[in-house]
């Protein structure tokens, strides 16, 4: 990552109708970096990465990428990549009838076909058509088709949609590769697994508001307090030195956020009285068996970012495919 | 974050107008409808001209129909008149309807665009791509019926509307005009098609409806309408190639509906390309339907058929339905001195010429109470005509059926030897008798006489 913006979003926003869908949003993405957008469904997630695949133009605001400003009637530069809502492939067509023709649009990458299937695994199955293809494989091939055109900005929504572990695993050493290349990698996913592991940065929308926008570091520290599962040799004693623990709350047994296990215990407090609470603990003679957030700290985060943590739990599992925006 | 913002511009170019071109046509013909299409173009009417032209009883009631015995050319146009009524606007219907709509079906709208990074350009592409299977699909049925009828009957004189012959050329050259005029209408329902296609997005209705509108404008043309209106409708080139089998060519009607006719296909193009480029892709929900694509394609439609009545009024003498006794008798009198030496050929009788038939004719539509103007078929002529070699006058009455095209179909009511039978007995034996029922057309276009 070489600290060169590719994109550069200021003040965008877009309406559909009285719908504001983008509201005054920033946004950077630097050369070789993945950067993530998450947000619940109708954020505007689709709708920012629809402007930067030309797809629409903001209704107000500027948004550059690699070096042109994308105004009502220019095209998006040649080096520009990706999907939104799924990748769209003719299913009368083979996979690499497909990607046949996406080279032939783009005038080259013809002799990068092979390559391509080759990265995203789809080479036993080049010539088979699409309409018999899983999601996950189509996906995968959205993917290719995306990467024929070599590009330097690489948008992507919900890439891993449909992909089995190993899949979704394959699929982000892609992305990795790619982005150590030089090129920038923005995507959307539900799965803050893959975000953190992928991510360097994370952008945070809600209602179409950027909330959080930088390092997945950062956001974990802005969070402050996790809901952590605390499991010991001695559950009673434990409760009582945490309840004694400057910063710590034990929380009820609401049944929801820890298995009714006899000897685990769920606190929430910051890093630092963890730390604490795990002296104490040791001092008491009591054995730590596993002290470990609740949800993963980028989750938390964007419950907390979202308002969402107050939702039943269940509430935001949408995979994304029923969103429209 | 500070950073420095990329200096170097990377290029912006959309995909290569004539590469989605050709992407859009292989989207089109890789497709089974299309391919089975094409081969029913270029096959079917071959065969129907050849088996039809060698049967006993002829379709007599459709154009040029009752010459299918007689020369290969009559087929062909035979074939037109029955696409002109259904298979271009179907043709249209599941191309051009079917051309953006397609994109919506499979969600490949997003895809496409990114690809190629122009709506303007994926439009280009599609209408022309979609344009040139219509032109290869309408091609199919010109091409395969002249040869189906010339291989099976031969390429004998042509009789026309009028009675007159065309010979080798002259028919060649009509025929092939006929169905060029006939493709000016047929670029207007693919228009329309298109902006169905992108008006209406994945809903049926856009594939329907060319199909739809050609089922409207068959009925509207059945109405008593004013003779601007009928002119101003996008179908009329559909009737109006029948001026080009007329003895001079009734070119009027022809160039009006041709004209007509890409105005409307200008227009559509145009309201489509406008709708199209205004749709927002990254609203999966929206799919170019709703109420105000509906209102921006139609009501410009029906202004440009306003518009268009209008300037026909104004530009042209004629008035009313078009349809008056004195066009009608001369046409009666044209079309029988024409057939009238088409018959003593045939009875191999001295060859006599129209100037010495100096025939007439003197038409009444149902009786002394009815004006003597307008379609129906209640209309009475009487030809007289001076019989070679006598002096005296022959005189010979049709009953007519005549359609507000200006299309008439005139029955032999006596005498029985000139018009009373439908063979004449030729030295060679049998033959049909071009006087018992012919086909005639009325210059709709020419000034309407004020009595």
């Amino acid at each position: 990552m070489d600290g060169t913006l590719t994109v550069r979003a200021r003040g965008v926003s877009k309406f559909f109708g009285e719908v504001v869908a983008l509201d005054e949003v920033d946004f950077d993405v630097a050369a070789g970096q993945v950067h993530g957008l998450v947000g619940p469904n109708g954020a505007g997630k689709t709708t920012l990465l629809g402007l930067l695949l030309g797809l629409s133009v903001a209704d107000r605001g500027s948004l550059d990428i690699l070096g042109s400003s994308l105004r009502r009637g220019s095209a998006v530069p040649d080096r520009v990549a990706g999907f939104v809502d799924g990748p769209g492939l003719y299913p009368w067509l083979t996979a690499r009838q497909n990607l046949d023709a996406v080279a032939s649009l783009r005038g080259d990458g013809r002799s990068d076909i092979p390559d391509a299937l080759d990265q995203v695994g789809l080479t036993d199955v080049a010539d088979d058509r699409v309409r018999g293809f899983s999601l996950g494989m189509r996906q995968r091939l959205g993917l290719a088709a995306a990467l024929l055109v070599r590009p330097r900005v690489l948008v992507l929504d919900e890439p891993a949609n449909g992909l089995d572990p190993a899949g979704a695993r394959h699929i982000n050493r892609v992305l990795t590769g790619v982005a150590a290349t030089g090129t920038s990698v923005i995507l959307s996913s539900h799965r803050m697994d893959d975000l953190a592991a992928l991510c360097s940065e994370v952008t945070l929308l809600t209602a179409g508001r950027v909330v959080f926008s930088g390092p997945i570091g950062k956001l974990a520290a802005e969070i402050g307090e996790l809901d952590h599962r605390l499991r010991t040799s001695d559950a009673a004693v434990a409760e009582q030195v945490a309840s004694r623990t400057p910063g710590v709350r034990v929380l009820p047994d609401d049944g929801l956020l820890r298995r009714p296990d006899a000897d685990v215990l769920c606190v929430r407090g910051s890093v630092p009285t963890m730390d604490d609470l795990v002296a104490r603990l040791v001092h008491a003679g009591v054995a730590v068996r596993e002290l470990a957030p609740v949800v993963a700290p980028l989750e938390a985060a964007f419950l907390a970012l979202t308002g969402a943590a107050d939702a039943p739990m269940g509430a935001d599992e949408s995979t994304g495919a029923d969103e429209l925006r | 974050m500070t950073a420095a913002v990329a200096q170097e511009r990377v290029a912006a170019r959309p995909a290569p107008a004539l590469r989605g071109y050709r992407f859009e046509l292989l989207k089109l013909v890789v497709q089974w409808r299309v391919r089975l299409l094409l081969v029913a173009c270029w096959v079917g009417p071959a065969v129907f001209v050849a088996a039809v032209s060698g049967q006993s009883s002829l379709p007599s009631d459709t154009l040029f129909g009752r010459w299918m015995g007689q020369t290969g050319w009559a087929g062909s146009l035979v074939v037109l008149s029955f696409c002109c009524t259904w298979v271009l606007p179907l043709l249209t219907s599941l191309v051009a309807g079917d051309v953006f709509a397609a994109e919506d079906r499979v969600g490949t709208w997003r895809h496409l665009l990114t690809v190629v990074r122009s709506p303007r350009r994926v439009f280009v592409t599609k209408a022309l791509a979609g344009l040139t299977v219509i032109v290869l699909l309408a091609a199919g049925p010109a091409a395969s019926s002249v040869i189906g009828g010339v291989v099976a009957v031969g390429d004998r004189p042509l009789v026309g509307l009028d009675g007159h012959l065309l010979g080798l050329g002259q028919a060649a050259g009509a025929v092939l005009l006929a169905w060029a005029a006939a493709l000016a209408p047929t670029v207007a329902f693919a228009a329309v098609g298109l902006l169905g296609s992108v008006a209406l997005g994945r809903s049926p209705m856009g594939l329907l409806l060319p199909a739809l509108l050609a089922l409207l404008l068959q009925v509207v043309q059945l109405l008593p309408l004013p003779v601007a209106v009928r002119v101003a409708l996008p179908s009329y080139a559909f009737l109006a190639w029948r001026g080009l089998f007329t003895d001079p060519a009734q070119t009027g009607p022809v160039v009006l509906g041709v004209v007509v006719s890409l105005a409307w296909a200008v227009t559509a193009t145009a309201l489509a390309y406008l709708l199209f480029l205004r749709r927002d892709f990254t609203d999966l929900a929206y799919d170019g339907s709703g109420r105000r694509a509906l209102a921006g394609g139609v009501l410009p439609l029906v202004a440009l058929l306003a518009a268009t009545a209008g300037v026909v009024a104004i530009a042209t003498p004629a008035s009313g339905s078009g349809i008056d006794r004195s066009k009608l008798q001369t046409s009666m009198a044209t079309a029988y001195a024409h057939l009238y030496r088409l018959q003593s050929r045939e009875l191999r009788r001295p060859d006599v010429t129209e100037a010495h038939l100096l025939t007439s004719a003197a038409c009444d539509k149902g009786g002394s109470r009815v004006d003597d103007v307008g379609p129906g078929n209640d209309w009475r002529c009487v030809v007289s005509w001076h019989i070679p070699g006598a002096t005296a006058v022959g005189s010979a009455v049709y009953q007519l059926d005549l359609t507000a095209d200006g299309r008439y179909v005139a029955d032999g009511d006596g005498p029985q030897e000139v018009n009373g039978f439908f063979q004449v007995r030729t030295p060679t034996g049998d033959a049909p008798n071009p006087l018992w029922q012919f086909d005639g057309s009325v210059d709709l276009l020419s000034a309407t006489s004020k009595g």
